[in-house]
């Protein structure tokens, strides 16, 4: 998640302070992800060494106020107008866990895609009862909270669709006999790179 | 038994035919639902989820177990009974709404109660009551063809709980609905729910089974435990240990 970018957004709605910056970023995530304020002062460095913000002089009850430069705003739009490419997909870890898992003798997947399944089931509940206390939003700060909830709630769904899919093949292939586990290969190794690398 | 349990359902088992082409759809099937609790029974199609409904419901007989819905073991009924039992303590929701097309709003939520001997003029009060609770006071001359499937769900549910009916057994109420729309109608059940009536929701779908107070999954009529939480060298079993 692009902490910085959300904080140069925010601050190409107008000067901020460093705590002022975490109050905003909170607001407009329904404090979803708390961010402290020794993370929001090492953006703010890196932000202020790149050139995307500056020091406006003037400093109120010792706080010392940013301003975005005409780079940092072009950066604003250019994050906004960019989708967000999601990497390591294939280093997820429930994915290769059930991947390796199925390599396995003698290993219940069942279980294992159950047990992953309660538990997540359990996690969109507590969402879903967070969620239920907004009952008709409001306010714009209700409304970014939602969304962010909504998200969370969306991914531990198709969490759970692809564990369903996932058993649905694994009982399939069982039925087939093609989902074997697979021993330890006793074929010489050779060294080098591996065959097959999937590109994200 | 808890005297809070509006529907118990001690092991039940419900087979179709008999001898080598029997099919099990239910099996040993042990599940309460209390007042103010929303169960959802989450399972793949032909686990036995819309059977488990027509059984809790007092539609279908179990082939052995026992159902009891507010402490009346539905076996012990006469047929007439149970049909009293089941237009004064149950409303069903499906997917489809099930709305009859030739009546209004307020007829169709009018309805269980005039079955159940109030006189139509009597049973337009509670059943314009429970409409004003789903939000459609204004709709109540509408027909069905005239609500959005939103709505006709929203109907669905003020008939399910009109005059006081307590226990709500819903077969994927929100199948036909957009996404925010079915969403909507969860929250409407849910406030139901929560105003002292309880409830199974058959659902395949995750999203919308979380917003129950319990998730009970099927798999071949038979419960899976909740989370299983096996130490890792039974998960591993004989080879590795």
């Amino acid at each position: 998640m692009s902490i910085r970018l959300s904080l140069l957004a925010i601050l190409d709605q107008g000067p901020c302070y460093a705590y002022q910056l975490r109050v905003e970023f909170d607001r407009r995530t329904g404090s979803t992800w708390p961010v402290n304020v020794g993370q929001i002062y090492t953006t703010i460095e890196r932000l202020e060494r790149d050139g995307f913000i500056e020091r406006t002089g003037a400093e109120d009850h010792e706080q010392v106020h940013y301003r975005i430069t005409p780079e940092g705003h072009v950066e604003v739009q250019h994050w906004l107008g960019s989708p967000v490419v999601r990497s390591g997909a294939a280093r997820d870890e429930l994915a290769i866990k059930l991947a390796i898992a199925v390599t396995l003798p003698g290993v219940d997947i069942a279980a294992i895609i159950q047990t992953q399944r309660a538990s997540t089931l359990r996690t969109l509940q507590d969402l879903t009862r967070t969620k239920r206390t907004t009952n008709n939003p409001e306010s714009s700060e209700d409304m970014a909270w939602l969304l962010v909830v909504d998200s969370l709630i969306f991914a531990a769904e198709a969490e759970i669709r692809w564990l369903d899919h996932s058993e649905a093949r694994l009982e399939r292939a069982a039925v087939q006999g093609v989902a074997k586990p697979v021993p330890l290969s006793d074929e010489p190794i050779r060294r080098g790179r591996p065959a097959k690398a999937v590109k994200l | 038994m808890n005297g809070e349990d509006l529907l118990r359902l001690d092991g039940v088992s419900m087979q179709y035919g008999t001898g080598e082409t029997a099919v099990t759809a239910l099996s040993g099937i042990d599940l309460t639902v209390g007042r103010g609790e929303l169960v959802a029974v989450m399972g793949a199609s032909g686990s036995g989820k819309s059977t488990l409904l027509t059984v809790a419901g007092g539609l279908t007989q179990p082939t052995s177990g026992e159902v009891i819905v507010e402490g009346e073991w539905l076996s012990t009924l006469a047929p007439k009974r149970l049909a009293a039992l089941r237009r004064r303590s149950l409303g069903f929701i499906f997917q489809d709404f099930n709305l009859i097309p030739s009546l209004t709003a307020l007829e169709n939520v009018s309805l269980p109660l005039e079955l159940d001997g109030v006189s139509s003029r009597r049973a337009h009060r509670p059943a314009l009551d429970a409409l004003q609770v789903v939000g459609l006071g204004d709709r109540a001359d509408r027909y069905p063809a005239d609500l959005s499937g939103g709505q006709q769900q929203r109907v669905a549910i003020a008939r399910a709980v009109v005059g006081g009916r307590s226990l709500i057994l819903a077969d994927e109420p929100t199948g036909a609905l957009d996404s925010t729309t079915g969403e909507s109608v969860l929250r409407m059940l849910r406030e139901r729910i929560d105003a002292g009536a309880g409830g199974i929701l058959v659902t395949h779908d995750a999203r919308h089974a979380a917003w129950a107070d319990r998730i009970v999954f099927l798999k071949d009529g038979r419960v899976l435990e909740d989370a299983p939480r096996m130490p890792l060298s039974d998960l591993l079993g004989e080879t590795i240990r």
